[in-house]
């Protein structure tokens, strides 16, 4: 078991080691330079109006000016230290700017993850279970909506409906458990869909496996089967994909904090890719990659809990 | 050989399972028919799925030929016509400027669909590469090439798309690129489970032994075995390439104005969201639809895939 978890924590480091040395090789692989690519595109401003020196001076105040190898050793170093510079349009350790806006994007991500997880798996069964069919297909029905409507134009129709016309909850804003609601839940519907489908369908396989069989007709009843030993098997693919759906949730923060003017690290990645400013990149898809690798190695580590027969598969392997 | 084959995308779905080289042609004709039939009935058993084919067609109409549909200049301003709702005349009502948003949102699916479709073709095109130099190839390769999809699975779709746009800079075609580069691990991933499906197959074995020579195995033998779970694939990804498009186009990353794109139009319409309702809600209802036909017509695909 140990040895399979160091495998995994090798794995997981060589896949952000992969993800920082990709992200610095294309910053500075692509035509342009990363200064003139600051200059150029960030807020409008006129190449023309600065001078060879400034550049050159902002060149070296980056650490650009070094020899191209020594610079990525430099961001390797750091990168491992959690440092990734000053952000190129504030001035602001990067670091420290996605610290302060964390606390309100992961309260959504956990609020809109408990939300998913709450809905999907509610949908999954009542597509499976319920008595009548017409009623299976409405909610096999709603699991494809929900991974087809764009979470932007839901979180809108949220604001119109329950904001504008109902006054129920506030349309934008960081303040308080109401104004986190809506941003929830339009940053769940995806997310919930997609756990559904994959729910249900295991489920449905589950279900035509023998041991079913078996449990019936040792006399187990309908409820006692679907949750003892349906759902239980049929949890282990659905476990796999918490890793994407817990990415997928910052992801979607993005565009749903934008929407409802939420100060996190979506709106930071949003604000980050406008004014190119690449440290702040970089650090996002270093942390969103080190979170994947991290959630993977926790699903990894709970699966023989929930599935004895794996434990005895990676021992042998 | 495949000329029985090449009659259709949809039918090269099921010739998946059924191989030519060792059925006499005659047979294949035989199951190609029941192939139809069973499309057919598949069609009636499925109003859903009808609509979702006759919504793709209209909305691939609205691409070719967005004129035919629509009389309304999708461009120029008509101050006195402004933020109207909809009605006969103005179908999905008018914008700010008095522009026929049904017209904007006609104009503007070559733009969301032609990005789309190159997304996923660059996907496509990208993960085949990977997929079948690690599947064929194995050994160093395959490690490498599947710690290349490693790494582009660890970071979140959109975030890598959103990435990529920022170094690429702003635009139509950079977003396509982005959404595309998102896609490649799915598709790599597919492809090299079904190169390595075929590689245990006797019919390989036998082009193996007979001295045909790798590409030519390639071309002749696994592209074509390989097309069904790639179709449908392929028919899910653009959903979610269409998703993706018309969310970058959202943040502002895609086309610029004037020129109508349908998530920059559901953009424009935030300004006036507690006002003009409809300048949000059927851009995004039109997005919605497109993706759920293509979600809708990928599970068909699946479902007729796995019964041939």
């Amino acid at each position: 078991m140990r040895g399979y978890v160091v495998r995994r924590l090798v794995h997981g480091a060589f896949v952000l080691w992969a993800a920082v040395t990709l992200s610095f090789a294309v910053l500075h692989l692509v035509p342009g330079d990363p200064v003139s690519i600051m200059l150029g595109q960030g807020e409008g401003a006129d190449v023309s109006n600065v001078s060879a020196a400034q550049v050159e001076a902002l060149r070296a105040s980056l650490g650009l000016d070094r020899p191209l190898p020594l610079q990525y050793l430099s961001y390797l170093w750091n990168a491992v230290h959690l440092d990734f510079g000053q952000s190129y349009s504030t001035g602001e350790p990067v670091t420290t700017m996605i610290a302060r806006a964390l606390p309100a994007t992961v309260s959504l991500a956990l609020l809109s993850l408990l939300i998913a997880v709450a809905t999907g798996v509610g949908a999954a069964i009542a597509a499976t279970l319920l008595p009548w069919a017409p009623a299976r297909s409405l909610f096999l029905s709603t699991t494809v909506v929900g991974v087809s409507v764009p979470s932007f134009w839901i979180a809108i129709l949220l604001i119109q409906l329950l904001s504008f016309r109902l006054g129920w909850f506030p349309a934008v804003g960081n303040d308080g458990l109401t104004s986190l609601v809506l941003p929830a839940v339009s940053l769940a519907i995806p997310t919930a869909g997609v756990l559904a489908q994959v729910l249900g369908k295991s489920i449905r396989t589950a279900l035509g496996e023998p041991y079913i069989l078996t449990a019936r007709a040792k006399g187990a009843g309908r409820l006692r089967i679907l949750l003892r030993h349906a759902i239980r098997n049929a949890s282990i693919p659905t476990m796999t994909m918490i890793g994407m759906m817990v990415g997928g949730v910052l992801a979607g923060a993005t565009i749903t904090e934008t929407i409802f003017a939420r100060q996190g690290v979506g709106r930071i990645t949003v604000d980050a890719i406008n004014a190119h400013d690449f440290p702040v990149i970089q650090a996002l898809v270093f942390f969103a990659g080190g979170l994947y690798v991290l959630v993977n190695l926790v699903v990894d580590l709970v699966y023989p809990k929930v599935d004895p027969r794996i434990v005895v598969r990676t021992a042998m392997a | 050989m495949f000329d029985t084959q090449s009659t259709s995308a949809t039918q090269n779905a099921h010739a998946a399972v059924v191989d030519p080289t060792v059925l006499p042609a005659q047979e294949v004709e035989y199951s190609a028919g029941r192939r139809v039939r069973r499309w057919v009935a598949e069609l009636v058993r499925q109003p859903g799925l009808v609509l979702s084919l006759l919504w793709v067609l209209l909305v691939i109409a609205w691409a070719a030929a967005p004129t035919v549909f629509t009389s309304y200049d999708p461009i120029a301003a008509n101050a006195a016509h402004s933020l109207r709702g909809p009605s006969g005349t103005y179908w999905f009502g008018t914008d700010n400027l008095g522009r026929d948003l049904y017209s904007r949102v006609v104009f503007g699916t070559r733009q969301s669909m032609q990005a789309s479709v190159v997304a996923v073709g660059l996907s496509l095109a990208l993960g085949a590469i990977l997929g079948m130099a690690a599947g064929y190839l194995g050994r160093w390769v395959d490690d490498l090439a599947m710690r290349v999809v490693d790494v582009l699975i660890a970071i979140p779709g959109l975030l890598l798309s959103m990435a990529v746009v920022s170094i690429l800079g702003f635009g139509v075609t950079n977003v396509a690129l982005a959404v595309g580069v998102a896609g490649i691990p799915g598709f790599a991933r597919i492809i090299r489970a079904e190169v390595l499906r075929i590689k245990s197959s006797t019919y390989f074995d036998a082009a193996q032994a007979s001295g045909t020579r790798t590409l030519a195995i390639l071309v002749r033998h696994v592209v074509p075995n390989a097309t069904g779970p790639v179709l449908v694939l392929a028919a899910l990804e653009l959903g979610g390439a269409v998703l993706s498009v018309s969310a970058l186009s959202f943040l502002g990353y895609g086309s610029t104005p004037p020129a109508p794109e349908w998530g920059s139009l559901v953009s424009q319409g935030r300004d006036y969201m507690g006002t003009a309702w409809w300048l949000t809600t059927f851009p995004g209802l039109v997005v919605a639809l497109t993706v759920l036909a293509a979600n809708r017509i990928g599970r068909a695909l699946e479902r007729t895939g796995v019964e041939a």
